[in-house]
């Protein structure tokens, strides 16, 4: 595996390899030395072209824990704000000798051009492409619901996750579609109707507008951020109608069952798609979501980098 | 520069075997076993003859983008592809909204010499869709525009859209419209279905196009004017064409080459050498378009030759520029997509591809039936024969070709252009000073 593009380029195997191998690498994360030499010497880049704190702390920090030296080059500082092409900047940072680059852009696709046109040689890391794929979110949100809910299992058969939110515009559902769906888990999505895709119905989930109906049944809810734009952009009528029918409040986090997990890819609009009584809640595991991050990307890297899945003795 | 040929044992789009001898700009003589005397003699035995190609929608991008494309180039390109008329869209910059600028045009293209350019007009000043353009004025300037076109552009305004198909009542024009509801495709990057929701990228929807064809049918037959609708993609887009021309309503349409082979699916690789607009669509689209133009629903192949810069086309999806080059493989694609599945014949092909486009343009001179007395508008390919598309070898200045790599079938081998040969043994000809 050269590069992580999407969830459709992994079978269930190095699904669960990159899984087992973040299990292995969390074992790290929670000691005092949180540092692996697997890396030394090797280059990444984090090439952001669109605005992230959370993704990007998560990726240098996984690659800083596996003794790789790490850029960062964000859109605002740099002269893609100048209106350098994506061509030009991958060719400066090749000739820098990136080993990987970890990319967010604004475009879709954005990380699959990267990689089929060579302006690099080394691995290309898909941290979210537009409104495509997302896949390092995906992965640490199966790690989350595994470690919770997985009853040692390898994978997700048996288990039911509702996704709720703005479908339409949001690369965390593809990605998590796609893999829930290799995982074996069933999916259900929410959304009023102007925010799921026309095409929607070849997806391996079920779909529903009525959130109350669908909340008793699910072993964990992940919602998603609404952004303030889609409400000028005539999606609905405004913030309170899509808190009323969409919102995740206590009232509803009342039906669901007792071990359900409320997720969230963050950042939160507090009040919009999510309640601060929810969000601060026992069962959230937002914050763990995080953390999970941090040994997920580890493993990211640990795979196309070293080569290979990590085996349990081998730390 | 010769001015007689002989074309030797060539097959006329009606399947007859004859000589065709050629002389002073017009054919001379269609008959077995001609004579030369001083003439080039071509041994065509075995290739098809075309009345010369005739496209109705190509992007010459000069006044103002000479970077992609000059009149001069795209000329050469549209000899090579067999074409002896090209009729230049107005989106240049500045835009073709007066008499002054289609001029100019046109005598750009006198100057180089290898087919006839014929200017079309914008609807609108400045294509911004408020006002009409000096539509009297390039009527009556030596470029005599007939077709009026804000291609690029929808004319969406519904009033100024009627207005603008009476007033061309005058003088028996034709307003050609680019069938685009703009509020429904703000941002759209490619054909809304299955493919847009999994590659995350915001869709065009086949209703924009169709919304905009069926109102302006009915907007024609209301005025009782002439519309044509450019570069049809959608199976539901032909449906309301047949019902229009089932009514007598005076409508024509058009479909590119590109439209006619590919489809959305293309878009996966996320290479912009597929954006388009209007875009891909599906395999279900592809065969209504091919059934419609086999029954003359569509009337005509126009091949919206659209030339890029090089960094237009080799950057992120949604940064890329929309267009495909298209005027030196257009003939190549329909002898691939309508000959060799039979739904059309030779014939056909040359009423599709030059009498029915010259008939809609009133270009007199072109279109003509291969019949003494008619002028030498003339291209010759040979179906046997395949060629492999290098964008690197294209007579055009641009190389954004979606079919690189892809072998053709067809080889054109000669053109002629008012009796010139513009095009011998499928190398283009220097022609005057140039």
């Amino acid at each position: 595996m050269k590069h992580l593009l999407s969830i459709a380029d992994l079978n269930v195997q190095e699904a669960i390899g990159i899984l087992d191998t973040a299990t292995e690498l969390s074992r790290i994360n929670d000691g005092q030395i949180k540092k692996l030499p697997t890396l030394r010497g090797r280059t990444v880049v984090n090439l952001f072209a669109e605005d992230s704190t959370r993704t990007r702390i998560s990726f240098e920090a996984a690659a800083k824990r596996l003794s790789a030296d790490v850029i960062n080059f964000s859109a605002k500082g740099s002269s893609i704000s100048k209106g350098e092409s994506l061509k030009d900047t991958a060719m400066t940072l090749q000739a820098m000798g990136a080993d990987a680059v970890v990319i967010r852009h604004s475009a879709s696709g954005a990380a699959q051009r990267l990689a089929d046109n060579q302006w690099m040689s080394g691995a290309v890391i898909n941290a979210g492409d537009g409104t495509h794929e997302h896949p390092s979110q995906a992965l640490l949100d199966a790690f989350t619901i595994r470690k919770h809910l997985g009853k040692g299992s390898s994978d997700l058969q048996g288990l039911h996750v509702a996704i709720v939110g703005d479908i339409l515009h949001s690369r965390v559902a593809r990605s998590n579609v796609l893999l829930l769906a290799l995982l074996g888990a069933k999916i259900t999505l929410v959304a009023p109707p102007t925010l799921l895709p026309i095409g929607i119905e070849k997806w391996p989930c079920a779909v529903s507008y009525d959130f109350d109906s669908v909340l008793p049944y699910v072993d964990s809810v992940m919602m998603l951020r609404v952004q303030q734009e889609r409400m000028t952009e005539l999606f609905f009528p405004n913030a309170r109608e899509y808190s009323r029918y969409y919102g995740l409040n206590a009232e509803r986090m009342r039906t669901l069952k007792p071990a359900a997990l409320i997720m969230h890819p963050g950042p939160m609009n507090r009040g919009l798609e999510i309640s601060a009584e929810v969000a601060d809640s026992a069962r959230s595991v937002i914050t763990e979501q995080v953390s999970n991050g941090v040994s997920v990307r580890m493993a990211i890297l640990y795979v196309l980098l070293a080569g290979s899945s990590l085996d349990v003795g081998s730390i | 520069m010769s001015s007689k040929y002989i074309l030797k044992s060539v097959v006329l789009p009606n399947g007859d075997k004859h000589d065709i001898a050629i002389e002073d700009g017009l054919i001379s003589a269609v008959s077995q076993n001609i004579t030369p005397t001083s003439h080039v003699v071509i041994d065509t035995n075995g290739s098809r003859v075309l009345p010369g190609l005739v496209d109705l929608h190509t992007h010459l991008r000069e006044p103002g983008r000479e970077d992609a494309e000059t009149v001069l180039t795209g000329s050469r390109a549209g000899a090579k592809g067999g074409f002896t008329a090209l009729s230049a869209m107005a989106n240049t910059s500045p835009v073709a909204d007066t008499a002054g600028v289609v001029e100019q045009v046109y005598r750009l293209g006198q100057d180089a010499g290898y087919l006839d350019v014929f200017p079309i007009g914008a609807v609108t000043k400045g294509l911004m869709g408020e006002s009409l353009s000096e539509i009297g004025a390039m009527a009556d300037s030596i470029a005599r525009v007939r077709i009026f076109s804000d291609d690029g552009n929808c004319v969406f305004d519904p009033l100024l859209m009627r207005r603008a198909l009476e007033y061309v009542k005058k003088f028996g024009g034709v307003i050609a419209q680019h069938a685009q509801d703009p509020r429904l495709t703000a941002g759209s990057q490619m054909n809304e279905g299955e493919i847009s929701a999994r590659l995350g990228l915001k869709g065009w929807p086949a209703v924009a196009e169709e919304a905009i064809i069926a109102r302006d049918v009915l907007l024609v037959d209301h005025v009782k004017s002439r519309l044509h609708i450019c570069h049809v993609t959608t199976a539901g887009g032909v449906e309301i064409i047949r019902w229009a021309k089932q009514r007598g309503i005076d409508v024509t349409a058009e479909v590119t080459p590109h439209h006619l082979l590919l489809t959305d699916e293309l878009t996966t690789s996320y290479d912009p050498i597929f954006k388009v607009n209007p875009p891909l669509r599906t395999s279900d689209d592809v065969h209504a378009l091919r059934e419609a133009l086999a029954e003359g629903v569509i009337d005509i192949v126009a091949t919206d030759h659209a030339p890029h810069p090089v960094e237009s086309k080799e950057c992120e999806w949604q940064e890329a520029s929309f267009g495909m080059l298209g005027l030196e493989t257009a003939l190549s694609i329909v002898q691939k997509t309508m000959v060799e599945t039979q739904l059309m014949t030779w014939e056909q092909v040359a009423d599709r591809m030059s009498l029915a486009p010259a008939r809609i343009g009133g270009y007199k001179n072109q279109g003509q039936e291969i019949v003494v007395g008619s002028a030498a508008n003339l291209v010759v390919i040979d179906p046997s024969k395949n060629w492999q598309v290098d964008r690197d070898l294209t007579m055009s200045k641009a190389t954004n070709t979606p079919y690189h790599g892809l072998t053709l079938p067809g080889v054109i081998t000669h053109t002629f252009y008012q009796g010139k040969a513009t095009v011998i043994d499928s190398v283009v000809q220097k022609i005057g000073d140039v």
